[in-house]
C-alpha cells in the first residue's frame, strides 16, 4: 500500500471507516430533499425558463432581437458561448490531468466538477445552435451528404473545427463521468429501499457487480480516458481560440491565443468548482471529505492559472506595440482607453490583480475570502472575452462605421437563462446522483484519511475499524506532527 | 448441474488479501472477488490477467484517424475542392495543415467511445441488468471471496470451509448455483 509523509494534510478529516463514507454519500440522496434545495431549484427554474422564453421569442423573430449591429455582428452570444466553455474546462481537468498526475486530493471533486463541466457544455452548446437562427436545421453542421448537390461543409474552417472539438469533449466527458458513476449507482442501488428508486439505480448502475476482474477493467479505462481526455481539454479551447486567431481582425489574429485561452479557462472552471463545491459542501454535509486543503489546492490552480492570463495580457500589449502595425497598436490602446476601459479594467483588476492575493497562505485558506474571489473571477473572465470580442469590432478599419455595442434586453434574459438552466441541472444532480466519487475516496482512505494515516502501525488489521478508535490516542497523535 | 458455491466475507480489504494469499499458497483455485472498490494488488493473486481494454482503445483510436483522413481527403479534395482565397486545395498532402484539429477529435472520439462500449459490452452491464453481485453489502464495506467447489476438486467443501475460517471472515455462505 502507498504510504504517504505523516505532515501531508489529511484529505479525509474524522474518523471515517468504508461504511462512513457511503453513508455520508447516500444519506443526502436517501433523505428528504431539504427546503433549501426547493426554494433554490424553483428560483433557478423560474430564471432558466425566462431564458427559454427568450430563446422561443429569438428563434420565432429572428436574431435581430440582439443587440448586434453591422459593425459588432458577434456579442453577447459568443462570449457567453467562449464563457461557458471556459467554465466546462476544470471537470476533465480535474478528473483527467489530475489522474494522470496520480492527485489524490481529485476524487473528493472530481464527480461534481465533472458534472458541472457537462452542464457547462450543453450552456455553450445552445449558443451557437440558437445563433443559426432556425435551430432545427442544427444538424447541417454534421458533413452529410444534402439535397443541394454534394457541397460538404468546409474542413477548412475553425468553426467547423469547433463541432467536432465541442461535440467530442462533450461525449467524452459524458461517457468518462458516467463510467465513474455505475459503482457508485450500485452503492445506491443496493441500499435502496424503496421500489421506485431501487428500480431507477438499478437501471442507471447497468447491474454492476464489483468483480476483481470488472474492477482491473475500469482502472484500465479510466486510465486510458484520462489519457485522451488530456489532449482534449487542450485542444478545445484552441480550437475555440482559434475561431479569432485564424481570422484578419487586429487584436483577435494573434499567436498567443490557443495557450492563454487554454490558462483562462482552467482559471475560470476552477473558480467556478469553488464557488459550486463552497456551498454544496455545507450543504451536504461534506466538509470532512472536501476541506481547506482540497481548497487551498484549488486556489494554487486559481494563482498560477490566472498569472499565466496576466502574462498573457501584458505580452499581447507589448506584441501589439513591437508589431509596428498601426492597426494592431489602435486595437489595444482602444481597448484600454477607449469607450470600453471599463471593462477593460474590469478584467485587468478581476483576473490579474485578485488571483494575486492567493500568494498570502491566510487568504487561500478562507472558504469566505475563496468564495468572492471564485464569483469575482468569473465575473472577470466574462469581461475578458466581452473585451477581446467587442472592443475588437466596435471600431474597424471604416472611422464612419464606429458603433458601440448595447445589449438588448433578450440578449440578457438568454444569458442569465443559461445561468438559471445550469443551476437547475446542477441542483438536479446533486439531489439524485452520488456527487462524491464514494467508492474512490474508500481507495485513499487507509494512505490519506485522518484515522488510518496518523494511526501507530500495528498492523493494518485493527484499521479496519477505525471509527472505534481510542480518541484520545488519535489525538496524542497528531500533537506529535 | 449445480453447484456448490462458497461465499466468504471479510471486512477489511487487506484480511481479504492475506486471506487469498494463503489459500492460493495451500492450492485452493479462488473464483471471484467482490469489493465495493478496486483492491490493488489482488489480480496477481488470485490470478486475474490484465485486461486488453488498451490496445482495443488504441485500435479503435487509429480507425478514427483513418476514417477522418480518409473521409476529408474525399469531401475536400476528391469530390468538392473549395477554393478559399486561392489556397492550394490540390492534394491532401497541401491542405493537410486544416485537417488536423478534425483528424485529433475523431481519433479520440472514436477511441474513447469504442472502448466504453467495449468495456460495458465485456462486463455484460446494460441498462436494466439485473445485479451481479452476491451481496449488498459487498458495494459498501464488504469485501467476499468466491470459490467453487467444482474448480476445486481435490478439496472437500469441509476443508475449504475451515480453511476459510482461518483467515478472519466474519461471514460464510454457502449456495447451489446453476
Amino acid at each position: 500500500m502507498h504510504k504517504e509523509a505523516a505532515i501531508r494534510e489529511p484529505l479525509v478529516l474524522g474518523h471515517k471507516s468504508y461504511h462512513d463514507v457511503t453513508e455520508d454519500v447516500c444519506k443526502p440522496i436517501e433523505d428528504k430533499a431539504p427546503r433549501m434545495w426547493y426554494i433554490l431549484f424553483g428560483i433557478a427554474l423560474v430564471i432558466g425558463l425566462y431564458g427559454v422564453g427568450c430563446i422561443a421569442y429569438l428563434l420565432g423573430t429572428g436574431i435581430g432581437v440582439w443587440g448586434l449591429n453591422k459593425t459588432v455582428g458577434w456579442a453577447w452570444d459568443i462570449t457567453n458561448f467562449v464563457w461557458w466553455v471556459g467554465i466546462g474546462h476544470a471537470g476533465t481537468l480535474i478528473s483527467a490531468v489530475l489522474l494522470l498526475f496520480r492527485q489524490k486530493w481529485r476524487m473528493a471533486i472530481n464527480r461534481s466538477a465533472e458534472a458541472m463541466t457537462i452542464f457547462a457544455v450543453f450552456m455553450a452548446g445552445t449558443f451557437p445552435l440558437i445563433h443559426m437562427g432556425r435551430l432545427w436545421l442544427g444538424y447541417w453542421v454534421l458533413p452529410l451528404p444534402n439535397q443541394f448537390g454534394s457541397l460538404w461543409v468546409n474542413f477548412n474552417s475553425p468553426l467547423l473545427w469547433d463541432v467536432f472539438a465541442i461535440s467530442t469533449y462533450l461525449s467524452v466527458s459524458l461517457i468518462f463521468w458516467y463510467i465513474g458513476l455505475i459503482p457508485d449507482f450500485a452503492t445506491i442501488r443496493d441500499r435502496a429501499k424503496r421500489p421506485i428508486p431501487k428500480k431507477m439505480y438499478s437501471i442507471l448502475s447497468f447491474g454492476w457487480s464489483g468483480r476483481a476482474k470488472h474492477w482491473n477493467r475500469f482502472e484500465l479505462v479510466s486510465l486510458v480516458l484520462a489519457g485522451v481526455a488530456t489532449p482534449l481539454v487542450f485542444s478545445v479551447h484552441s480550437i475555440v481560440s482559434f475561431d479569432f486567431a485564424t481570422s484578419v481582425i487586429p487584436g483577435w489574429h494573434t499567436t498567443i491565443f490557443p495557450p492563454y485561452f487554454v490558462a483562462g479557462a482552467v482559471f475560470s472552471g476552477f473558480a467556478m468548482v469553488q464557488t459550486l463545491m463552497l456551498v454544496m459542501r455545507k450543504a451536504m454535509g461534506l466538509e470532512a471529505y472536501i476541506h481547506v486543503k482540497h481548497v487551498e489546492y484549488m486556489n494554487i490552480v486559481i494563482m498560477v492559472t490566472g498569472s499565466i492570463v496576466g502574462v498573457a495580457y501584458l505580452t499581447e500589449l507589448f506584441v501589439s506595440w513591437y508589431s509596428g502595425v498601426e492597426y494592431e497598436q489602435y486595437a489595444f490602446i482602444n481597448r484600454a482607453t477607449g469607450p470600453y476601459w471599463w471593462a477593460y479594467a474590469s478584467m485587468m483588476t478581476c483576473n490579474v490583480v485578485s488571483p494575486q492575493l492567493m500568494w498570502f497562505k491566510k487568504l487561500r485558506r478562507s472558504l469566505m475570502f475563496t468564495f468572492i474571489i471564485s464569483i469575482v473571477v468569473n465575473i472577470g473572465m466574462w469581461f475578458e472575452r466581452y473585451v477581446i470580442i467587442v472592443t475588437s469590432l466596435h471600431r474597424d478599419y471604416l472611422p464612419s462605421s464606429w458603433t458601440m455595442h448595447f445589449p438588448s434586453h433578450i440578449d440578457i434574459g438568454v444569458y442569465v437563462g443559461t445561468i438559471g438552466l445550469f443551476f437547475v441541472f446542477f441542483l438536479l444532480f446533486a439531489r439524485f446522483f452520488p456527487v462524491l466519487a464514494l467508492n474512490e475516496v474508500k481507495t485513499i482512505l487507509k494512505s490519506s484519511g485522518e484515522s488510518y494515516k496518523n494511526a501507530p502501525d500495528h498492523g493494518h488489521h485493527a484499521h479496519g475499524h477505525a471509527s472505534h478508535d481510542d480518541h484520545t490516542e488519535e489525538n496524542t497523535n497528531s500533537n506529535n506532527q | 448441474m449445480a453447484e456448490k458455491v462458497i461465499y466468504a466475507m471479510y471486512d477489511d480489504d487487506d484480511v481479504l488479501k492475506d486471506g487469498a494469499k494463503m489459500l492460493v499458497a495451500k492450492g485452493v483455485k479462488v473464483s471471484e472477488v467482490f469489493s465495493p472498490f478496486p483492491i490493488h494488488g489482488i489480480d496477481p493473486i488470485i490470478g486475474v490477467k490484465n485486461t486488453r481494454l488498451g490496445i482495443a482503445a488504441f485500435l479503435f483510436g487509429i480507425t478514427g484517424t483513418f476514417l477522418a483522413t480518409y473521409g476529408m481527403r474525399f469531401f475536400m479534395i476528391t469530390d468538392w475542392p473549395i477554393n478559399i482565397g486561392g489556397k492550394p486545395n490540390g492534394t491532401y498532402l497541401e491542405n493537410m495543415l486544416a485537417f488536423i484539429p478534425v483528424t485529433f477529435e475523431f481519433t479520440v472520439l472514436c477511441a474513447a467511445h469504442g472502448m466504453a462500449i467495449t468495456y460495458l459490452l465485456r462486463n455484460k452491464m446494460v441498462p436494466g441488468m439485473p445485479a451481479q453481485n452476491p451481496d449488498p453489502r459487498t458495494t459498501d464495506d464488504k469485501f467476499v471471496i468466491e470459490l467453487r467447489a467444482s474448480e476445486n476438486a481435490q478439496f472437500s467443501v469441509d476443508e475449504l470451509l475451515s480453511m476459510l475460517k482461518q483467515t478472519g471472515i466474519i461471514e460464510i455462505d454457502q449456495k447451489e448455483i446453476n
